[in-house]
């Protein structure tokens, strides 16, 4: 059982928060995330998040899923079984484009959606921390983490002067 | 602060037009001198054996005509529903854009005059259009050995009269649309309020279902009627998907060299993104309508439906196999893979490169669509096909800058305008 302790700056307005944000960063203090209800437009800049490299796995899936469904058909039908149908050549490649066209979507939505669930750590027995309930309601929640031998004071005072209405502090065992 | 900004086309630059147009005319008229010495023989010889008989240079100029024309309509109309489909969907990102757009519908009015003119001319000068099969007389008279029960079949839609007064419909209803959607964004930019908003959106809907039926039957009309026997239940949509990624690419264009050149300086790297996902979907979009008229007639393998493939693939001497192949790869593969992430749709030298790359393709479509029809064989691209396209070319972007030139290209009342420059995605 570790615990970590984090300073939570209470916000009631997504702009000053933003501003916040900004100035936090700017003053060199390492955010650790931001609560709120809704998606803020922006905030990624703001916060410093880089672009997800998700396209390039969807890519590089559907790549795979029109590989597979192409060398399917093509062995199946082409090789494994051949097959008259409709009294078009085995391999027929304009018959073969529907269900390439499915693999490769299926397999750039599954690739993505699982690739998405092993990098951010998603699984059943995940815990996630609610910082502050009513960051699910009406208030935007900016938590920094608390090392040792940092100056509380100094972090109120940031966040007070940024805007925040409200400092508490919490400590989340995990 | 959101002022107006006021494109001045140099003189310099509609010289260049003018010199485009002439120099377009110039080697038409030389190709067609060179095609008719050369043995080429005269359309009128030909008319009554229509289908087995060597193209001449003046069906190739009626071809080129048609088709250009066909072309360059199809932009000019998307111009238009691409501001209708904005203001019924209350969008609020194109507003910066929207004058490029608006200003293309003004080359309808000169395409409707070329359009009637090509049509009409040839019939009234030799009874019948080489262009249209079933404008001979010949097919229609009973014991004659042209008689044609299939077209004769057809004729209740497929009859001169008709088929002028539809075409002048079309034209008049959207050249109309065009007026009136241009007039309140105008009348908006003096007075303000939201007056000419609410009126500009009653119009784009009304436009959507006219654009709706009349795409679909000028398609029938000006591209499938050439091959009067053959039918697709999809030419429709097919016709339409490849006016609109080249209207869309055409719009995108517009803007990325009104913004090189210093204008635009609101529209972002956003707003760009959002034509670039545009011009990306669509051209899938047309695709997806290619293979899905492709693939059904390919495989049910029916002569009469299948000889439309057979003339375009294989027939004809192989005359067509290539640009079969090119029209899927430049309208389809290139705009697909360069198009995918999110840089090149962000970046203008990308989206400038792959919107010319669709422009010229589906100009190939087109080709493809109506040469076969027309000129079995005897298709090609020589002095008479650069200089048809050039003289059109030249005629679109005269209109479409001077129309571009009267209005300011930040439309300033416009409720959205707020919404548009902070467009982010």
């Amino acid at each position: 059982m570790t615990s970590k302790k984090y300073i939570l700056g209470v916000f009631d307005d997504e702009d000053v928060l933003l501003n916040a944000i900004e100035k936090t960063r700017a003053a060199g203090t390492r955010i650790y995330d931001v609560f709120s209800p809704y998606p803020i437009h922006g905030i990624d800049d703001v916060l410093g998040i880089e672009r997800s490299r998700l396209p390039i796995v969807a890519f590089f899936c559907g790549l795979c899923g029109t590989s597979f469904a192409l060398w399917m058909q093509i062995y199946m039908l082409g090789f494994d079984w051949p097959m008259i149908i409709g009294g078009k050549p085995h391999i027929a490649l304009p018959s073969f484009i529907p269900v390439t066209f499915e693999l490769t979507v299926l397999f750039a939505a599954f690739g993505m959606v699982i690739t998405f669930f092993i990098i951010s750590g998603l699984r059943p027995t995940m815990k996630v921390p609610v910082m502050d309930v009513r960051s699910t309601d009406d208030k935007y929640v900016m938590a920094i983490e608390l090392k040792e031998g940092t100056d509380v004071s100094i972090l109120n005072d940031l966040l007070r002067s940024n805007g925040a209405i409200e400092v508490n502090e919490k400590e989340v065992v995990k | 602060m959101i002022t107006e900004e006021r494109l001045s086309i140099p003189k310099r630059t509609t010289t260049r037009f003018f010199y485009m147009i002439a120099i377009g005319l110039v080697l038409l008229v030389a190709g067609l001198i060179i095609a008719a010495t050369s043995g080429g023989g005269h359309g009128e010889e030909h008319g009554a054996a229509a289908g087995h008989h060597v193209a001449g240079w003046s069906q190739r100029l009626l071809a080129n005509l048609w088709m250009n024309n066909v072309y360059f309509t199809g932009i000019a109309v998307v111009g238009v529903l691409f501001v209708a489909i904005q203001y019924v969907a209350y969008a609020g990102w194109s507003v910066l854009i929207k004058r490029v757009p608006e200003a293309m519908g003004s080359y309808i009015l000169i395409g409707g005059v070329i359009m009637l003119l090509v049509f009409l001319l040839p019939i009234l000068f030799t009874g019948h259009n080489t262009l249209f099969h079933w404008t001979d007389h010949s097919v229609h008279e009973l014991g004659n050995p042209n008689y044609d029960p299939i077209i004769v079949g057809k004729s209740g839609y497929l009859n001169t009269p008709f088929f002028v007064i539809r075409m002048v419909a079309y034209f008049v209803l959207w050249f109309l649309f065009f007026k009136w959607m241009r007039r309140e964004s105008l009348a908006e930019d003096l007075n303000g309020g939201l007056n000419h908003y609410n009126k500009s959106i009653r119009l784009g809907a009304t436009f959507l279902v006219i654009f709706g039926v009349t795409s679909s039957m000028s398609a029938w009309d000006w591209v499938l009627s050439i091959d009067t026997h053959w039918f697709s239940t999809m030419f429709g949509w097919y016709v339409f998907a490849s006016w609109w990624v080249s209207g869309l690419a055409a719009i995108t264009l517009t803007v990325i060299i009104l913004k090189q050149n210093g204008y635009m300086k609101m529209v972002t790297s956003n707003h760009l993104h959002d034509l670039g996902k545009f011009v990306f979907g669509f051209s899938i979009f047309w695709t997806y309508i290619w293979f899905s008229q492709f693939m059904l007639y390919w495989y049910a393998n029916i002569p009469e439906e299948v000889i439309y493939f057979q003339e375009r693939l294989g027939g004809n001497n192989n005359h067509y196999t290539w640009i079969f192949f090119f029209n899927l790869v430049i309208n389809f593969a290139f705009p697909f893979l360069v198009l995918m992430t999110r840089d090149a749709k962000r970046q203008m030298i990308m989206l400038k490169i792959v919107c010319i790359a669709i422009l010229i393709g589906h100009w190939f479509d087109f080709y493809m669509m109506i040469m076969p029809g027309t000129m079995r064989g005897e298709s090609g691209f020589g002095l008479i096909e650069i200089g048809a396209a050039l003289t059109f070319l030249g005629l679109f972007l005269w209109r479409f800058s001077a129309e571009l030139s009267k209005a300011s290209l930040v439309p300033v009342n416009h409720p959205f305008v707020e919404e548009s420059v902070h467009h982010h995605v």
